[in-house]
């Protein structure tokens, strides 16, 4: 069991109030996490001590930067399962990984007419990049359809595979439904067919236990921001032979081996795919996050996750007015998604705000699967390991504010 | 409650006097916040002297957007179309009586953004029109 009180305390943010005598009660992880003292102190210490360019020099500093840097590489590999450290392969973002295998693996392996299967609950992040290549190539792109109930149409996906697609890409849980797909199933049929699977972690790695071997992924991307560490760093997973043969993704220092005026010889993995000076003080945080994320156990914040999220989706169906979308606890993660009769997402959230609630209210950035439910925008609550109950019943009491004043 | 939902915000979103669409118009223009996924359309009807005879708004959004669609459509009833071109985002927000941060001046300022661009004739609505 996640003690929340200590686990609160481990995070600054918390002494804060939004306005004298309204403290704050954080329902957007899933937007961006809260940041836990150690990862702060982490990155603060790699500053006041060791900062350095990293593998360019020879003395101290430059030693320790780059040995900071690798160790926070090897901490994140064990925290997905990845056979080997040079398979992860940093980024700024969850967006980067993700074009990162457009723009190499996909630039050098699809041709027009080839089909990349998305799902109709992806992210932008996930829908733009193959939309870019479906202009540029000619590519063809469908989609597996999202049910009623939020889930994806697994019928419909065996269908889609008898087209024989190139890829398979997919988010592993939806940052609006909160639906957590079936990903091992997805993979398998997947590379039934003869597809290459690419997952979009970035709300999975933060909140369950992820395996990229017992999945089988081919790639996985996520980013150190939702998961306690660091914004402007991120991390893309890959099978080494997939890796080795991919050609750079952008060209500069670090990821050389060798250049001339009119040629290079790239370097090895992961650097092949890391050009110029990285986000080191944000690797750091990111294997200090990955560190802390471990201490207390995945299964035990995953569970905890699961009570709030429970008992908010019921606090939440009493509400009437209230429509909540997507699946039954059971299929989901901490997110609740919903809309209030007769007042726009947006004004919901601002009279939030004005109690110390932090919700998000838009499309987030998933305007397709707005569009699908008929809906211009949400109001989205999401939970991660420092919320509370009691946090649910401030936001539930505010809800029934805004009824109020729009009565 | 609070001033972002003064009662003449919450009065003019649930009752707005200027809801509608002009058939036949003179003026006519449509645009969306990509932001939140608010839609404006403008409708005018302009008299001989170059005043504007009737307005009309429609469309769907935050009280925000919605109230200040309904107050501007009320205040430029009457105007020159001439006058109507050097409405500023200043004058909104004194309709409006608040202070609104960056992503809900996009909201209170949409209106005016569609509003400009038809009676400019515009192709395209700017940001530019409300700065």
């Amino acid at each position: 069991m996640l003690d929340v009180n200590a686990v609160r305390n481990d995070f600054p943010i918390f002494q804060r109030e939004t306005k004298p005598g309204t403290p704050l009660v954080y329902l957007d992880s899933t937007a961006t996490s809260q940041k836990p003292l150690a990862v702060i102190e982490a990155m603060n210490n790699y500053y006041r001590r060791s900062n350095a360019n990293i593998h360019r020099g020879v003395h101290t500093l430059a030693e320790e930067a780059t040995a900071l840097y690798e160790q926070a590489r090897v901490k994140i590999a064990r925290f997905i399962n990845a056979p080997s450290a040079h398979q992860i392969i940093y980024t700024r973002n969850t967006t980067e990984s993700i074009n990162l295998v457009a723009y190499s693996w996909a630039r050098a392996n699809l041709k027009a007419g080839d089909l990349v299967i998305l799902t109709e609950m992806e992210h932008h992040s996930n829908l733009v990049p193959w939309q870019i290549l479906q202009s540029e190539r000619g590519i063809e792109l469908d989609f597996i359809p999202v049910t009623e109930e939020g889930l994806l149409d697994l019928e419909a996906y065996r269908s889609l595979l008898l087209r024989s697609p190139k890829l398979v890409s997919f988010t592993h849980m939806s940052n609006v439904l909160g639906t957590i797909n079936p990903a091992a199933e997805i993979i398998r049929l997947a590379h039934e067919a003869g597809a290459v699977t690419l997952v979009d972690a970035a709300q999975s790695v933060p909140h369950l236990k992820v395996d990229v071997q017992a999945l089988d992924a081919d790639f996985l991307a996520f980013s150190a921001h939702k998961m306690c560490g660091p914004t402007g760093i991120g991390a893309l997973y890959g099978k080494m032979e997939l890796l080795e043969a991919m050609p750079p993704f952008m060209g500069g220092g670090d990821m050389i081996k060798e250049v001339k005026l009119r040629s290079y010889r790239p370097n090895t993995l992961p650097y092949k795919f890391e050009a110029g000076t990285p986000a080191i003080a944000e690797s750091v945080g990111f294997g200090a996050a990955v560190e802390y994320l471990s201490a207390l156990g995945m299964e035990a914040i995953a569970s905890h996750e699961h009570v709030i999220t429970e008992y908010a989706l019921e606090r939440l169906e009493e509400v009437p007015g209230v429509r909540l979308f997507g699946p039954a606890a059971q299929h989901k993660g901490g997110v609740a998604a919903f809309t209030l009769e007769g007042v726009h997402p947006h004004d919901v959230a601002q009279i939030l705000d004005q109690d110390g609630i932090a919700v998000r209210a838009g499309h987030h950035c998933a305007q397709p699967l707005h569009e699908k439910f008929g809906l211009p925008a949400t109001s989205r609550a999401s939970f991660y390991l420092y919320n509370t109950k009691e946090e649910v019943d401030l936001l539930v009491n505010g809800i029934y504010k805004v009824k109020e004043l729009f009565g | 409650m609070d001033d972002l939902y003064r009662e003449v915000i919450i009065e003019h979103y649930k009752n707005p006097g200027y809801r509608g669409h002009l058939d036949p118009h003179d003026i006519q223009f449509a645009d969306s916040n990509p932001l939140c996924g608010d839609h404006i359309e403008v409708t005018l009807r302009t008299d001989d002297q170059g005043h504007v005879a009737e307005a009309r708004f429609d469309g769907h959004g935050c009280a925000i957007s919605q109230a200040s669609a309904d107050l501007l459509m009320e205040s430029i009833i009457g105007k020159p179309v001439e006058d109507v071109k050097k409405l500023s985002k200043q004058d909104v927000l004194d309709m409006l009586g608040i202070d609104l941060g960056p992503v809900r001046l996009k909201c209170a300022l949409l209106s005016l953004k569609v509003l400009k661009a038809g009676v400019y004739g515009l192709g395209e609505a700017s940001d530019s029109l409300v700065e």
